[in-house]
């Protein structure tokens, strides 16, 4: 890609206004899960990284690179919907 | 195999967006974090069926590997510690932003690529991955006490910081014109990482919740910028969310302390407000015991809980429970009024609180306590200061006027649990603790509020 396709700023600029809408909406009860969340939610940078590990021609630079980041967006991933998952299930009605 | 894969992109986003939505509510927010799980399956088989990938060896070991940390470190974790780990996951996360822009940037580094799009999304990219990892590195270490929480600041701070930037930025520029000059890559990373490090050390212990949300917010962007670098439209969506989300808290926690983004990036706050401690003066003190405190209290109709950061360091929230049980069973209607920066992250207390079994029904906002507080019984501060300083309402010279406060002052009487008199975060003198309605219990809060639960259950019930 040599050039900015407008497409992807298209897509972007709806998702920002579609994110500031949604977290607007998150009570601040669970502002700590939220970020939590949308930290693992960011781990999917980790489709980048397994591209760039397993591609063909991959030079020994860029499995090493992609293999760290594979294994930290894993880390965040998994650790980050789990605690997330975690906290919200600290969060009772009264009486239950 | 192919085809599926832009629908996998898809059916992602739109369970990402779903799940952003179900966060809304606590009765629907663990379908939210299902909802985000499958999102992620779907995303990630969507990249191990893409054509281009041949070689899975490393990318199964390291995800393994990265299960295998992850697990325990979630299932580990003590709750007191979220400020913490949300600062370094969000340092994994942008170091991973970092090092897939990076073999990028190789793959890259052709006469033909100079000056085109995707080399400029890459270097901005890799500043926000690269600044956003050492950022959250450095507060990891503030929050976990590796580091002093202080801000910390020296002569010619901002020149500095505006040297390494601009250093970074002029670099990154002369490597998208021209990216064979390989020679400079590790320049620039170094560059950018150092400017990470320089941006968080002079902000103080009591910002980190801002701090961390705007971290929050530049992973997301980086991952986004990923997005338009690899054309890739799921990172887009998923960075922008991310993004949004960070930015939104990091809005309310500024707004919560009267500042501006840029006074909590450059004020140095905690050094320069130390000045501004009141002269000495003969103003009275009013102590009180364990024992007065939990008769006033289960004499009351309404008792409001004002927590602080000095709840979590005294690991108090168990023993708060205790005592909003002792109390509801008691007749007495407990509330909790939480601020948005109490704490070291959005939400800290709710968090701690929920842990302690306390119903999310009990917690309360700001907003909404404030006109309640003159009916209110008894106001009952646990390692809160700055957030119920009546100064920052009355005082316009104070160091933090016009930051919204809990109004606990306006209470009938009010308790504060104190270690000493010290002054708060903000090196700002309270005149709540010399009103005529105060009394303070000197002591630890989680052995103070334990003594009050204490009377409550046992000696008590003979006042009614």
């Amino acid at each position: 890609m040599t050039a900015l396709n407008p497409d992807y700023l298209f897509v972007f600029i709806l998702a920002a206004f579609l994110g500031l809408q949604l977290i607007k909406k998150v009570s601040p009860l669970l502002h700590s899960p939220l970020m939590s969340l949308t930290n693992a939610i960011a781990a999917v940078v980790i489709v980048g990284a397994i591209a760039i590990t397993g591609e063909e021609g991959a030079t020994p630079l860029a499995k090493t690179l992609g293999t760290i980041a594979v294994f930290c967006a894993t880390v965040n991933l998994v650790s980050g919907f789990m605690i997330t998952d975690r906290m919200l299930k600290m969060f009772k009605r009264k009486g239950s | 195999m192919d085809a599926f894969v832009p629908f996998a992109a898809i059916a992602a986003s739109s369970l990402f967006i779903l799940s952003l939505m179900w966060m809304s509510h606590p009765t629907t927010a663990r379908r939210g974090v299902m909802a985000g799980q499958l999102g992620m399956a779907l995303a990630i088989v969507g990249a191990l069926v893409h054509h281009d990938v041949v070689d899975y060896d490393l990318i199964i070991i390291a995800m393994i590997a990265g299960t295998a940390v992850g697990v325990p470190m979630a299932l580990l974790m003590p709750m007191t510690a979220i400020p913490q780990r949300t600062a370094i996951s969000h340092a994994f996360g942008a170091l991973a932003v970092g090092l897939i822009g990076a073999a990028e940037y190789y793959k890259h580094a052709h006469a033909e690529y100079a000056g085109t799009f995707v080399l400029w999304a890459l270097m901005f990219e890799m500043i926000l991955g690269f600044l956003t990892c050492t950022a959250s590195v450095v507060a990891f270490g503030k929050l976990q006490e590796l580091l002093p929480s202080k801000a910390i600041v020296f002569r010619g701070q901002r020149i500095v910081n505006a040297a390494v930037a601009l250093g970074a930025v002029v670099i990154a520029s002369m490597l998208a014109l021209d990216p064979t000059q390989t020679w400079l890559f590790p320049l620039f990373v170094i560059l950018v990482l150092l400017f990470g490090v320089l941006l968080v050390i002079p902000i103080g212990g009591a910002d980190m919740p801002t701090v961390i949300a705007l971290l929050n917010s530049y992973a997301g962007l980086a991952a986004s910028a990923m997005g338009f670098a690899l054309g890739n439209k799921l990172l887009i969506v998923a960075g922008a969310l991310d993004g949004a989300s960070g930015f939104i808290l990091a809005v309310i926690m500024c707004k919560a302390m009267n500042r501006s983004f840029a006074n909590v990036m450059f004020g140095g706050f905690g050094a320069v407000a130390a000045g501004a401690v009141g002269g000495k003066d003969d103003r009275v003190v009013r102590s009180a015991s364990a024992e007065e405190a939990a008769m006033q209290l289960e004499n009351a109709a309404s008792v409001v809980v004002i927590p602080g950061y000095g709840m979590a360091v005294a690991q108090a929230q168990h023993k708060v429970s205790e005592l909003y049980q002792a109390l509801s069973k008691k007749g007495v209607d407990v509330k909790f009024a939480i601020h948005p920066v109490a704490g070291r992250m959005p939400g800290h207390m709710n968090v701690l609180l929920a842990e302690a079994n306390v119903p999310y029904e009990q917690l309360v906002e700001l907003d909404d306590i404030n006109p309640e507080m003159p009916q209110i019984d008894v106001a009952l501060i646990i390692g809160a200061n700055d957030t119920i300083n009546p100064a920052a309402r009355d005082d316009p010279s104070s160091g933090i006027a016009g930051m919204p406060i809990i109004e606990a002052d306006r209470a009938r009487s009010v308790f504060v649990i104190k270690r000493s008199m010290s002054a708060g975060f903000a090196g700002v003198d309270n005149p709540i603790y010399y009103n005529a309605n105060t009394q303070m219990l000197f002591g630890d809060a989680k052995e103070m509020v334990g003594a009050i639960a204490k009377e409550l259950q046992g000696g008590g019930g003979g006042f009614h």
